[in-house]
């Protein structure tokens, strides 16, 4: 039946057909979530072929990646610094000569390695929707207001301690071509740098509670409920500020690191010396 | 050490173009400089299309062989060499980097610049590495690359650029299918 509804699925020649109805997509997803939980072996990422996402049928490697130790130039990462980002970056509120519409929120959170250790001097960059789920992109086609005030890019540079904060605007959910009446759950873009290359990451960070959660093949795709948990923050009211924006924590794990790490890597980044 | 899991992974969706490219990305020593070289290509899906919304990151060793740990790569100065580049491919899902070619690994190994894939409809980054083709047919280089000297021929093919007439290097780079280009994990120990 699963395989059915996958066959299906390949038939569909452009990503923005929006043939398949969300009843479809669900009963798709919940196949392969029935395939997932009967197997009993726990994945920790998302699947890259996962056919309710429409678009990664033919964008997903068939052949499973191959393990190899990673040789001198991937164990650094590339080094960034005050130079590449200016601390005002991560206040996305105040790129424009008024204040952005919407929910004003504080963003904080700390990025560690697999081993528990802080991700310092790093970059972080974030983008989004704004409040009424429009982004500023081209191709962005969403009959939603742009809002003058408000672009959704923001940079940071981590602390020593690996923590970072963003004031912003609660993005809005969005409609996509994905199949029929299809929304994405309201979402903030996370791209990171570890301190080695293998550790780059893209995600997507969402917000509590989205009603949106059981109907987006992108959040889906990740199979397991606790995988998933991970993107979700956490309001916590001790980041909100006194008649001025409510808080969101946001933690993000890396993976581990190959090398045994210099001191340098938990205090600036990279030596400017050049340890290596 | 109890391992924490890493945080998932998620497409890096369609609208990127704002936000990720910043100027001169794609260079990573300015164009026509001594000593730079193109490295170009396209993307390609499981159909053989192009792919149009595709975001590519190059990382490599300096041309003394070198890690770069100079700041710097997103307000370049045009002398500066950071090691990191990034592009968006273009409409018809082509790119171009220019870089210089990195120099001697310590272990004499063959010399590669490592790649991270971006793209809608991708659920997670992709990680690969393009090999310098002189480099290739060398027996000994390649003897002391553990990922190389593993592959099969028509694997090994899908990682290494060729050299055009004017000194460019080419590479495509396949999601799926037919000549689909060989993609790393990097298993922790």
């Amino acid at each position: 039946m699963v395989d059915e509804t996958f066959d299906d699925a390949r038939v569909i020649t452009s990503s923005d057909s929006a043939q398949s109805t969300q009843a479809e997509i669900n009963e798709q997803m919940a196949g392969i979530t029935r395939d997932y939980e009967a197997a009993g072996a726990e994945e920790t990422q998302p699947r890259i072929d996962y056919a309710p996402y429409r678009s990664s049928i033919l964008r997903h490697p068939t052949k499973a990646p191959r393990p190899v130790d990673p040789e001198s130039i991937e164990l650094w990462s590339p080094a960034f610094g005050q130079r590449d980002v200016h601390t005002l970056e991560s206040d996305l509120t105040i790129q424009h000569k008024g204040e952005p519409l919407g929910e004003r929120i504080i963003l904080r959170g700390k990025i560690v390695d697999g081993d528990g250790r802080p991700v310092a001097g790093q970059l972080l960059e974030i983008w989004q929707a704004n409040s009424a789920g429009r982004y500023v992109h081209k191709r962005d086609q969403h009959p939603a207001p742009l809002d003058p005030n408000f672009t959704g890019v923001g940079r940071a540079i981590t602390g020593a301690d690996g923590s970072y904060e963003f004031t912003t605007i609660k993005p809005g959910p969005y409609p996509w071509k994905n199949h029929f009446n299809a929304w994405r759950p309201a979402h903030i873009h996370f791209s990171l740098f570890g301190t080695q290359f293998t550790q780059r990451m893209i995600t997507q960070m969402y917000f509590p509670g989205d009603p949106l959660f059981a109907l987006d093949p992108i959040y889906q795709a990740i199979v397991d409920p606790a995988a998933r948990q991970r993107l979700v923050a956490t309001y916590d009211h001790d980041i909100t500020s006194h008649e001025w924006a409510t808080g969101y924590s946001f933690d993000l794990v890396l993976t581990g690191t190959h090398r045994t790490p210099f001191e340098t890597d938990t205090t600036a980044g990279q030596s400017p010396e050049g340890a290596h | 050490m109890t391992k924490l899991v890493a945080t998932p992974g998620q497409t890096i969706g369609p609208f990127y173009g704002f936000a990720l490219p910043f100027e001169r990305g794609e260079q990573l020593v300015p164009v026509g400089s001594p000593g730079s070289v193109r490295l170009h290509g396209t993307v390609y899906d499981g159909n053989g299309d192009p792919i149009p919304d595709c975001l590519l990151e190059i990382w490599q060793a300096a041309a003394d062989g070198t890690v770069p740990d100079a700041h710097g790569s997103l307000i370049r100065d045009g002398y500066t060499f950071t090691g990191f580049g990034r592009t968006a491919v273009d409409n018809v899902g082509g790119f171009s980097f220019t870089t210089v070619e990195p120099g001697p690994r310590p272990d004499g190994g063959a010399r590669f610049i490592s790649v991270v894939v971006f793209a809608r409809g991708l659920l997670n980054k992709l990680h690969t590495r393009v090999y310098l083709p002189e480099d290739v047919a060398d027996a000994d280089a390649v003897a002391a690359d553990a990922l190389l000297s593993s592959l099969p021929e028509n694997e090994r093919g899908t990682l290494i650029a060729t050299r055009e007439d004017d000194g460019a290097l080419r590479w495509d780079l396949r999601l799926q299918g037919e000549g689909e280009t060989v993609f790393l994990t990097y298993p922790e120990r």
